[in-house]
């Protein structure tokens, strides 16, 4: 008895250890982000660092100016949700409302697979297969544009933004679809005149989810958008995004120099950016349950 | 054509708009990828498994990669397994609920949504500089175990949260403790599904490349860590060591990403071979969960 009662206290120790190491971790580790972060804004203004529009880490003298990458992560993220947000949403609510059990059941699996795809298989995909399309099609002097990176991302985001609708979908009581059918809506009116209202707050978070996991893609990204640090002016030119400058320059930079300190600032903005876009996206879905 | 036989209509083509926004994204993508399977499936031979890369792309293999890859993934699991589960079973088992709980929650659902690159920038400031660690595969399976770790130990509340409540009050009731009642009712009837996420989450590291970029393991490798168990012709013939660990290493999706980036189409072909294997591998490990979340949903029932 003794003994056993030992044993459960010891275990219970290390679960507790484990919970208490993982989650101190976690916090540590952006602690450290924030300490090499800092350090360059320290030299750097701030705001010169995000509004400034030349990227030249390492000539003389240097410049940080991240408008560009800003810009680039914006575009081809906006473009990405054009595309899947109403594609995600169709499908959403075809796969909750629509299909009949067994197609639902291959379709939910065949999503669950398209999430699944490592990013840099779906770069190479996107760059031997639709970044000449692109070019051909719309006769452009490259096909490694921010249009490009755009359907692939929105393409990733797809899996997202579907799973997370169908459960906000799912979760509209039954009732409130009866009513209307009742009255004598249409499947159709019942869903765009009933359904998707009560169950917007979970297509926004979903959206917001896709959001997020688009700008923070790397690999993809780094393969179709063709990196040029360049201010876009159109969807159709070169753009660089804040996750790839970071990915393409940091084997090259010299540790301790201002380069490498400079992409530990952009990984601060980056992680802000996804971290907000996170935290608002979880509060529209409790508020939901609430 | 009166109001009725309109909202008919306009309901089939919903229907049929539905089905094609879903299918759009699969069947664009099934051809992509089709596409590029054809390109590299006649890359694939059992020399592709068993070569270096060279600068030769008819020669050059992914031994090193996938040896990389093993080893990666082995040290990303004996770290963020025991430590997310650990964690997984505190928080929905044992924590009481309080701010600050509540606070760790919101932050571990949201440390699951940070951009891996960012997950590079920590490894690489921490364990390759701060740490010394160097380039290693130590290094390198400690990063993508923070990838994880979150994912992990998000997947462990949830399939703990599955298990009704009153399982737990039935083995309080017949005089078990806290522990036995985790241990013995809690545990292997969440089992299914944390083995579900643990699977999920390996995959999602052995497609990850950005992160490990990021820490500077884009570099080509020609040798294999040494191995932790090795024969030698002198006694005590048999030797074991983990000098491996530190040892520079290269994974499957960098050795694809590296012959992207030539120029020759030769590499274009072996990059497309090794896609192959990557994403069976993706999907092998998928399907799997798939079907044991599957399995577990039929076979529990309360």
């Amino acid at each position: 008895m003794r003994i056993r009662l030992f044993k459960e206290f010891i275990i219970e120790k290390l679960i507790f250890l484990s919970g208490i190491a993982s989650i101190l971790f976690v916090i540590l580790i952006f602690v450290f982000l924030l300490k090499e972060g800092l350090s360059f804004f320290k030299e750097i203004n701030l705001f010169k660092f995000i509004s400034g529009k030349h990227w030249y880490p390492i000539s003389e003298p240097e410049q940080f100016g991240i408008l560009p990458m800003i810009l680039g992560s914006l575009l081809v993220t906006l473009g990405a949700i054009i595309f899947a947000v109403p594609l995600s949403i169709g499908a959403a609510f075809y796969i909750s409302e629509v299909a009949p059990g067994k197609i639902k059941d291959i379709l939910k699996a065949g999503i669950e697979m398209l999430a699944a795809i490592p990013s840099v298989v779906l770069g190479f995909i996107g760059m031997i297969t639709l970044v000449p399309l692109v070019k051909n099609v719309l006769h452009l002097p490259t096909g490694l544009t921010a249009f490009s990176g755009s359907i692939m991302l929105g393409l990733m985001s797809m899996p997202t933004i579907i799973s997370i609708s169908e459960d906000a979908i799912n979760a509209v009581p039954k009732s409130y679809k009866e009513g209307a059918l009742a009255l004598g809506a249409t499947r159709w009116q019942a869903m765009y005149r009933v359904t998707i209202y009560a169950a917007l707050p979970g297509i926004i978070a979903a959206s917001m989810l896709g959001i997020g996991r688009v700008i923070g893609e790397t690999m993809a990204v780094m393969m179709i958008t063709g990196n040029a640090a360049v201010i876009p002016h159109t969807f159709f030119q070169p753009v660089r995004t804040l996750t790839a400058t970071i990915a393409a320059e940091m084997g090259e930079t010299v540790y301790g120099s201002m380069h490498y300190y400079s992409l530990f600032a952009i990984g601060i903005i980056l992680f802000i950016i996804t971290f907000i876009i996170n935290i608002t996206a979880d509060m529209v879905l409790h508020r939901k349950h609430k | 054509m009166n109001k009725t036989k309109q909202n008919k209509i306009i309901d089939k083509c919903f229907g049929f708009l539905g089905i094609a926004a879903t299918l759009f994204g699969l069947i664009m993508l099934l051809v992509f990828i089709i596409d590029v399977l054809s390109d590299g499936l006649g890359r694939i031979n059992w020399s592709f498994f068993t070569s270096f890369p060279s600068r030769k792309p008819e020669q050059a293999g992914i031994l090193s990669a996938w040896v990389g890859s093993v080893w990666t993934m082995f040290i990303t699991a004996m770290i963020a397994l025991p430590l997310g589960i650990g964690a997984g079973i505190h928080l929905e088992e044992y924590a009481r609920k309080s701010r600050l709980t509540n606070f760790i929650e919101i932050n571990i659902a949201n440390l699951a949504g940070v951009p891996s690159v960012i997950y590079g920038l920590l490894g690489l400031g921490l364990f390759v500089r701060y740490l010394q660690l160097d380039r290693s595969v130590l290094a390198g399976g400690f990063t993508l175990a923070l990838l994880i770790l979150p994912v992990i130990i998000l997947s462990t509340r949830e399939a703990l949260r599955a298990v009704p409540f009153s399982m737990r009050e039935a083995s309080y009731a017949v005089g078990a403790t806290k522990w036995q009642t985790v241990r013995y009712q809690v545990l292997p009837a969440a089992f299914g599904n944390i083995l579900t996420g643990i699977i999920l989450a390996m995959s999602r590291a052995v497609g990850e490349t950005a992160p490990l970029i990021t820490i500077g393991a884009l570099t080509y490798i020609a040798f294999l860590p040494q191995s932790p168990i090795y024969f030698s012709s002198g006694f005590p013939y048999l030797h074991f060591s983990l000098k491996g660990l530190f040892d520079p290493f290269t994974v499957l999706p960098i050795q694809i990403f590296n012959w992207v980036s030539r120029p020759q189409k030769g590499f274009f072909t072996n990059a497309a071979a090794g896609i192959i294997v990557l994403l069976g591998l993706t999907l092998i490990m998928n399907t799997l969960a798939i079907i044991l979340r599957h399995h577990h949903q039929k076979k529990i029932r309360w």
